[in-house]
């Protein structure tokens, strides 16, 4: 998993997650976005186009990171999920607790 | 069969999940079902190294076969406490953010991604027997009458 601050868009902070969110690197995923959130960034886009893969210990970590952003009236929105990633969101009912959109920007047009 | 064996600790998840993706790969499964299958077993394997051995270190071992570039036939097994996974309650997938739990969604996915699933003790393992096949059943949202045993 390859994770990185890509950009900001008004005050939206951009993050760009590639390769595999899993058992194994699910805590440093959550580790990363938590530390950007402490630091004051509480207007998230998470850019997922080249996430191949999570499991629900990374479904785990995306419900931690909304909850925490929801107690400082934050936002999280995620974007451009490829085939299994958005399968697994909707198996799960996560695509109906947790924005999802099209394409980052698609993502920054929303209030 | 080809066999695997293996320490049940964290380190050794992504060598076993590639064991199983190989024989998907070799067989010419899609892509996106390879990826459903690696889902089903690390949820399995993530479960056994957290709960199968409390006060103690074991192993877990993985046999796997492909029939007839069809149907991928894998058994999932541990020496550690008896537990049926098939037996955890789905979560309430329609919950909202506050009261959502993750807990009970990795089965769930295993149920939903594999064909059959079966549970038996046998001496001192839990063995799991998954059965993928080429395509995920009830992938346009219809919940198939197939063989997961609840």
């Amino acid at each position: 998993m390859e994770i990185e601050n890509t950009g900001k868009e008004k005050d939206r902070f951009i993050i760009t997650v590639t390769g595999r969110i899993d058992a194994v690197t699910a805590p440093e995923f959550e580790t990363r976005l938590l530390d950007w959130i402490n630091a004051g960034e509480t207007r998230l886009i998470v850019d997922l186009g080249g996430l191949e893969y999570i499991s629900s210990a990374g479904l785990r970590s995306i419900l931690t990171i909304a909850k925490n952003l929801k107690t400082k009236q934050g936002k999280l929105a995620l974007c451009s999920l490829r085939d299994t990633v958005k399968e697994v969101f909707e198996i799960s009912g996560f695509s109906t607790i947790i924005p999802v959109c099209e394409s980052v920007a698609a993502a920054v047009k929303e209030k | 069969m080809p066999e695997i064996t293996s320490p049940a600790r964290m380190a050794h998840l992504e060598r076993l999940i590639q064991f199983v993706a190989r024989h998907a790969e070799t067989a010419h499964f899609p892509t996106q079902r390879i990826r459903e299958i690696e889902l089903a077993v690390e949820e399995i394997l993530v479960n056994i190294f957290s709960y199968a051995y409390p006060d103690t270190t074991g192993d877990v071992s993985l046999t796997c076969r492909v029939e007839d570039d069809l149907r991928l036939v894998l058994e999932i097994s541990d020496t550690g406490t008896p537990f049926n996974i098939l037996n955890v309650p789905a979560p309430n997938v329609a919950a909202g953010i506050y009261e959502r739990q993750v807990g009970g969604l990795g089965v769930f996915f295993v149920k939903k991604m594999a064909d059959e699933a079966h549970y038996r003790r046998d001496g001192d393992r839990n063995i799991l027997m998954l059965i993928f096949g080429r395509h995920r059943h009830g992938a346009e949202g219809q919940e198939h009458a197939g063989g997961v045993q609840e």
